[in-house]
């Protein structure tokens, strides 16, 4: 008996720091203001923002970014924007773009430049205003910015 | 400015299609010093906006943060033939565009 009830304890135990991580993984926190101001305190979610980004890149003036939502892109249900930052770039804010049900599929495929190794944050806004992101670390070797070229 | 545009020739109705555009342009950071050590101003394609027929489909607010001679690939549901219609401007006013006919089966 004491065995058994040793091992439902150890158990317990180990089930709870993953539970509490998964609750804790379920939103995304950022410092940064612009991103505040966007969300104006409504949780970003994780999930459904797939953030396609070298795990590491040679030269931070170049690197090509993929990004999807998942989402029907209906009328009733579409991507209303998706917000690109960059955390450790001096202007974090990369890009904006704007959707509309034409557009189909919420995808984009672009080139943006990181000044140094950082973590990208990708936010979607949603048609019925819920957020949604990912977030990618990048190691960046040369970063852009710093040289005179 | 020049640009390359990438539109499939025929779609099929109701189907996204992938367009890409490529535009020549430094996208200057205003980090930079120039051989003499003056900054160089900044200067960015800001605004990029894509219609077709007319009817706004992306709308694209780029930073500093995007590569010089800014790629862009997206979606856009096939509906009726006819034309796609680039437009974007940058800090110093330049505005450029391009255009693109695509045709539609049913």
């Amino acid at each position: 008996m004491k065995r058994r009830r040793f091992i439902a304890q150890a158990a317990g135990m180990l089930a709870l720091p993953i539970a509490t991580a998964a609750r804790a993984q379920a939103t995304l926190e950022s410092r940064l203001p612009a991103v505040r101001e966007l969300t104006a305190g409504a949780p970003i979610r994780v999930g459904r923002v797939t953030l396609d980004l070298p795990l590491l890149s040679d030269n931070g003036n170049s690197v090509s970014l993929h990004l999807a939502v998942a989402s029907p892109m209906t009328e009733s249900d579409y991507v209303r924007s998706l917000h690109l930052y960059a955390e450790r770039n001096p202007r974090p804010n990369i890009a904006n773009f704007f959707f509309s049900p034409q557009s189909g599929r919420a995808e984009i495929a672009s080139r943006i430049r990181l000044a140094g190794s950082q973590r990208v944050l990708a936010v979607a806004r949603m048609s019925d205003g819920s957020f949604w992101g990912a977030t990618a670390d990048v190691v960046v070797t040369v970063s852009a910015c710093m040289d005179e070229s | 400015m020049n640009s390359r545009l990438q539109v499939p020739t025929t779609a099929k109705r109701g189907e996204p299609v992938e367009i890409r555009i490529a535009i020549q342009h430094p996208m200057e950071t205003g980090f930079r010093y120039d051989a003499v050590g003056h900054a160089i101003p900044k200067n960015v394609i800001n605004t990029l906006v894509c219609r077709y027929n007319g009817v706004e489909v992306l709308r694209a607010e780029l930073g500093s943060g995007i590569a010089a001679n800014p790629y862009l690939s997206f979606y856009v549901v096939a509906g009726d033939s006819g034309e796609l219609d680039f437009r974007w401007i940058d800090d110093e006013g330049n505005r450029g565009e391009a255009h693109a006919a695509i045709s539609v089966t049913a």
